[in-house]
């Protein structure tokens, strides 16, 4: 759909003004628009709006637009958690919801994985990370509990219009760095509090990554304050989705932004310059140059989460350690994105690589990223890690210490029992 | 809701992050449990020595994270009557608001100090500090959404709208 104006609108006003029916939205404008998708999962879903629910009188709106994943308390650890998983599965039979995804994947990596998202579809999910969908060119964002409830019962919600920064990226990455370090430069660069704006990532190194390397930029907005990232669909983005066996929308590559929009800012970054970055506790914003650490011991590496287990995240790390070992007295687990991840890097030989070189492979999930599965951390204790957030105690222990990387320089120091730059191993 | 509530400033620091909030070991706990471990990684006595009526300061950020709720909702389990801070994350704002706990944006957020005694007018996003003697104008929240902060919040709201459609009554 093309909209008759004088002067040319963004790809997030536009995706708005679609959803809302309006000819045209402007920024701080608040508008009500209808949901095409609206994902869920066991911490912030079924469990929390199931009495809510039943206290309005309301059923869900369109059970054939709810994807609902367990992810976070998968596999259950303790009674508590167990019956959270019931009730997930109890409710998403009671509420015919058409996707569930049992224990099969991080709720991020299956909307992807099984084609639920198209280029300018209005989307919202229970999670801080929703604005993963946005690297297919969806405008996506993460909502609460209560709010959910209020978008089960009624298929719409309100959304201030926000403003639009273009970060442009050109530029060949070096061999070592990835879309990771490239946000955590932006959390470096731009801070965390860049609030209800969206993040349109473009330039010829976004045009040059894979899907899995954008999903991260987008996941990441998050960590920036932002409302949500989003990139203008390409070939690489149809291609993924004909991958999943769904037929790509019509008018798929024509959700871009205009020439003549309005961005409220614009970057420009040069990726050639960029080395691996590394975030110390307890905040992504504390991100430098992995060069610039002293050497720090890590008793743990931990390759997990929807930011940084997919199968791109698994080929990294085993590039790093073909043919090495993990230090002693450091543990390396791996946690993959989805069970599709885990079967994939098994055909292609990556687990055997990550398990020959000393890696525990752990359930696919949201797992230690969050504090509630496997591979939490003790008292003093560091840890590298391919997540997204090193908040105080997110990942265990209030008096830990989680620093962030991407799984090249997790697996470097995996190797080396401290933080360390994996440019000089994958010369070698 | 009183519109004008009087206590104590806890103020904290820029990016007051979820985890903080609801820290995640125990996010299966009741709310109560978890509302006592609101806040201890960074001021371990905060939870057990705030009183009802008790207002918290941030600076920029607030609320940064994770969607979840009990970010809010531990706050208003321990009787925080309003959040003043210099920014707010954005789903964090708009879970304060579902769950009927004032938000204000105030530039002047960093002038007041721990222990000062504070009362807020959140209706016209008044903030008056009766320890330096000071007043702050906030941002008002949006009319789009004060409605729903005057129903005293997300749910009682749609229960208006759903009985309203369903001509129900709304027990
Ligand atoms: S993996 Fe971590 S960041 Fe991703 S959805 Fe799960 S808890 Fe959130």
């Amino acid at each position: 759909m093309t909209v008759a104006t004088r002067v040319g609108a963004t790809l997030a006003e536009k995706i708005l003004a679609r959803a809302s029916g309006k000819p045209r939205v402007t920024p701080g404008q608040i508008v009500t628009c209808n949901l095409d998708l609206v994902l869920m999962h066991d911490s912030s879903g079924p469990r929390r709006v199931e009495s809510r629910l039943k206290e309005l009188g309301a059923k869900v709106f369109d059970p054939s637009k709810v994807v609902l994943v367990s992810d976070h308390y998968v596999p259950a650890t303790d009674a508590e958690a167990a019956e959270i998983l019931a009730l997930t599965r109890r409710w998403a039979d009671n509420n015919q919801i058409a996707h569930f995804y049992d224990m099969q994947g991080i709720c991020h990596v299956m909307l992807p994985q099984q084609g639920h998202l198209q280029p300018g579809m209005f989307a919202v999910g229970g999670d801080s990370h929703s604005p993963t969908g946005g690297a297919f060119g969806t405008f996506m964002v993460g909502i609460g509990a209560t709010e959910m409830t209020g978008v089960l019962a009624t298929g719409e919600i309100w959304i201030r219009v926000p403003h639009t920064y273009k970060l442009q990226f050109d530029g060949q990455l070096q061999d070592g760095c990835s879309a990771k370090d490239i946000m955590l430069m932006l959390c470096a660069t731009l801070g965390m509090s860049n609030d209800y704006k969206v993040m349109e990532y473009c330039g010829s190194t976004i045009d040059a990554m894979n899907m899995y390397e954008r999903m991260v930029l987008c996941n990441m907005s998050a960590e920036l304050g932002a409302k949500t990232g989003i990139i203008a669909a390409d070939k690489t983005t149809t291609d993924w989705i004909e991958r999943t066996g769904k037929t790509p929308a019509e008018d798929a590559l024509s959700w871009r932004s205009d020439a003549d929009c309005t961005y409220e800012k614009t970057y420009q970054f040069d990726t050639s310059a960029l080395a691996p970055m590394v975030a110390a506790p307890h905040s992504p914003q504390n991100s430098a140059p992995v060069d610039t650490y002293e050497p720090t011991r890590m008793h743990q590496a931990y390759i997990g989460a929807c930011t940084g287990a997919k199968l791109s995240d698994l080929h990294m790390a085993a590039r790093v350690l073909k043919g090495r070992k993990v230090a002693k007295g450091t543990r390396l687990l791996i946690a993959p994105a989805s069970a599709k991840t885990t079967e994939a890097a098994a055909k292609d030989g990556t687990l055997a690589t990550l398990t020959e070189a000393g890696a525990i492979m752990l359930p696919t999930g949201c797992g230690a990223c969050a504090g509630m599965g496997a591979g939490a951390i003790a008292n003093g204790e560091n840890c590298i890690s391919s997540t997204s957030r090193n908040f105080k105690g997110r990942m265990g222990s209030p008096n830990s210490n989680v620093y962030l990387a991407s799984p090249y320089t997790v697996a470097a120091s995996a190797v080396a029992g401290q933080i360390c730059d994996p440019r000089e191993l994958l010369k070698a | 809701m009183t519109q004008q509530t009087k206590g104590r400033a806890w103020c904290f620091g820029d990016n007051i992050d979820t985890d903080l909030l609801a820290p995640g070991p125990y996010m299966k706990s009741s709310l109560a449990e978890l509302a006592s471990h609101c806040l201890e990684a960074i001021r371990p006595e905060f939870a057990g020595e705030i009183t009802t009526g008790d207002v918290v300061i941030g600076g920029t950020g607030f609320g940064i994270g994770s969607s979840r709720e009990q970010a809010a909702q531990a706050l208003v389990e321990l009787g925080v009557s309003a959040v003043i801070a210099r920014s707010f994350a954005r789903i964090f704002y708009r879970n304060a608001l579902n769950l009927g706990l004032p938000v204000l944006v105030c530039e002047q957020a960093g002038e007041i100090a721990d222990g000062d005694s504070i009362s807020v007018d959140a209706e016209q996003g008044l903030v008056t500090n009766h320890t330096q003697g000071t007043s702050y104008q906030c941002e008002p929240i949006p009319v789009e959404l004060m409605v729903i902060v005057n129903a005293g919040g997300l749910m009682p709201y749609l229960k208006q709208k759903f009985s309203a459609e369903n001509g129900a009554n709304t027990e």
